[in-house]
């Protein structure tokens, strides 16, 4: 593919992972102008929840380029794990804002009661401390800095993460497992694809060892 | 008439909300009275009765909370009433599927009375009364409801139970074609409800059949539900279509899907954290939306929710913490 047209993809989809935030934004003023409740009479509440869900989508997302890459044999959609990383990153960070922000309101006593108390709220906050890592190392200077070797130990901390933030979802919910049993259900897949890829190739692709 | 009794809690509703809200919700109550029949008859429940005149019959009490009304829309459109389906706006979505006519509600167990009786049967030697509660729920949310309804009391009193009769349970209707959210397994139906009777004998114990001067909403437990204010929503059941009178602690739903964090009492407690969240602060749900609803406040969470001064004697020398 010409690289301008890939420009473009990359453009696109970057609008596209926008776009819940985008909504999110026109509900809550579209209540708020005409008192309609697509945010809900609750939409703190909801605030919280959707941005927690997106940023387990674009995790999940990110997580399964590369297997879809090799499966399709499209080496040059790898590209977009970084984009759904850093976009799953982005809804973590605004997740966390609005449970601090607007469900704490501020209430710092209330933040690290929470944390010590609750355990979904423990791991939750450890998932977020791993993914600094790796958002941090995610432009392509940084990780010459630092190495291919390195990058690569850094960000196969995804699949713990990913795992943390699904059980955080298991363990805040008190109904209705269907969602968060999804999810696991998909992480385990690509993480077994990835193990069984990961032994095939042992020795072929020196980067990948240990 | 006005009945009033004053009570520590008391404000006088004039000082609390706004005028504009205040008259219209007189005028709300009025307007169903005028149009009573109209408005009141896809209820139906009190068969071959004319229901406006059991509704125009209401009293106002001055049980207040000092805060202002949730609204109507707000009350309809948030619920968690499981067999609708988990998510809050599914009742509202659903629970037109529930046919609240004909309704029977079957006493049934330590008492001189038993049988099966219909809404009006249960209801109607009792007075109507209007009751302002604050609803706690026990995921940290809160409304202010002007419930439609009867003392508990009253009816229990009726039907006489006897000394053996220590606790009181109520159930749900079972039906998986009126309650779509029946197909879930996730709860062992019928959910099951029940108190202690000196906690179902307390005057602040009502039985629901309305709210805002109308016939109770699906979505909120029609024809018949349990009100008890100062304990977590859940306690108050939906939808009654068994009240047994037993001697041994009820088996109640969610005490039993999670023991850990659903107490059998559940009374509100700002010092006994859920686990899994804190039970200190509440959000008041004004049933208002937008940017409005998403920087409200939150406001502290009272013991026994604001009522201690009604029901703190029920649990004299109880450590609420261990009997949460």
């Amino acid at each position: 593919m010409a690289k301008k047209t890939r420009n473009i993809y990359k453009r696109l989809v970057f609008v596209v992972c926008l776009m819940p935030l985008a909504w999110l934004i026109f509900a809550i003023l579209l209540d708020t102008i005409y008192q309609t409740q697509l945010m809900s009479v609750d939409p703190v509440q909801k605030f919280d929840r959707e941005l927690g869900d997106w940023a387990l989508i674009f995790i999940i997302l990110s997580l399964s380029i590369r297997p879809i890459a090799e499966l399709i044999k499209k080496k040059e959609l790898i590209i977009y794990r970084k984009i759904f990383g850093l976009f799953g990153f982005f809804y973590v960070c605004l997740h966390l804002i609005a449970y601090i922000g607007l469900n704490l309101q501020f209430n710092m006593a209330g933040l690290l009661d929470d944390i010590s108390k609750r355990n979904y709220i423990t791991i939750g906050i450890i998932g977020f401390g791993l993914l600094i890592p790796m958002a941090a190392t995610s432009s392509k200077k940084v990780i010459k800095y630092i190495g291919g070797r390195l990058w690569k130990k850094i960000h196969s901390l995804i699949y713990i993460i990913s795992l943390l933030g699904v059980f955080h979802f298991f363990m805040m919910t008190r109904a209705d497992f269907t969602r968060p049993t999804v999810y696991l259900i998909i992480i385990l897949i690509l993480l077994l694809y990835r193990l069984a890829t990961k032994s095939k190739i042992l020795g072929q692709r020196p980067l990948l060892r240990k | 008439m006005l009945i009033k009794f004053s009570k520590k809690y008391d404000t006088k509703p004039s000082e609390i909300t706004s005028e504009n809200n205040f008259l219209t919700r007189r005028r709300f109550i009025q307007s169903s009275l005028i149009s009573g029949a109209s408005l009141l008859s896809p209820l139906g429940v009190f068969a071959g009765q004319p229901t406006n005149n059991i509704f125009s019959n209401i009293k106002k009490m001055s049980f207040g909370a000092n805060e202002k009304l949730t609204s109507f829309k707000g009350i309809t459109n948030y619920n968690n009433f499981y067999e609708f389906g988990t998510g809050k706006t599914d009742p509202a979505q659903y629970s037109h599927l529930l046919k609240t006519e004909p309704w029977t509600v079957e006493i049934m167990g330590m008492a001189k009375k038993t049988g099966k009786f219909s809404i009006s049967d249960l209801i109607k030697p009792s007075e109507l009364e209007e009751r302002i509660y604050r609803l706690r729920c026990v995921e940290a949310w809160s409304m202010v409801i002007p419930w439609v309804g009867v003392p508990l009391s009253s009816i229990i009193k009726r039907f006489e139970p006897n000394s053996k009769a220590k606790y009181i349970a109520f159930e749900t209707l079972v039906d998986k074609k009126q309650m779509p959210g029946q197909n879930s397994k996730f709860i062992d139906w019928p959910y099951i409800e029940g108190l202690r009777m000196d906690e179902a004998m307390n005057p602040l114990s009502i039985l629901a059949i309305g709210l805002y001067g109308k016939p109770m909403p699906n979505q909120n437990g029609a024809p018949i539900r349990l009100v008890v204010p100062w304990k977590y929503g859940f306690k108050s059941i939906k939808s009654i279509v068994k009240i047994s009178f037993v001697e041994n602690e009820p088996k109640t739903t969610w005490n039993q899907l999670a023991p850990r964090e659903y107490g059998f009492y559940s009374n509100v407690n700002p010092n006994r954290d859920h686990p899994r969240w804190s039970q200190k602060e509440e959000r008041r749900i004004t049933g208002e939306s937008g940017l409005g609803a998403l920087f409200t406040p939150k406001i502290k969470t009272e013991y026994l929710n604001g009522y201690a001064e009604e029901v703190a004697h029920l649990y004299k020398g109880m450590d609420l913490k261990q009997f949460f």
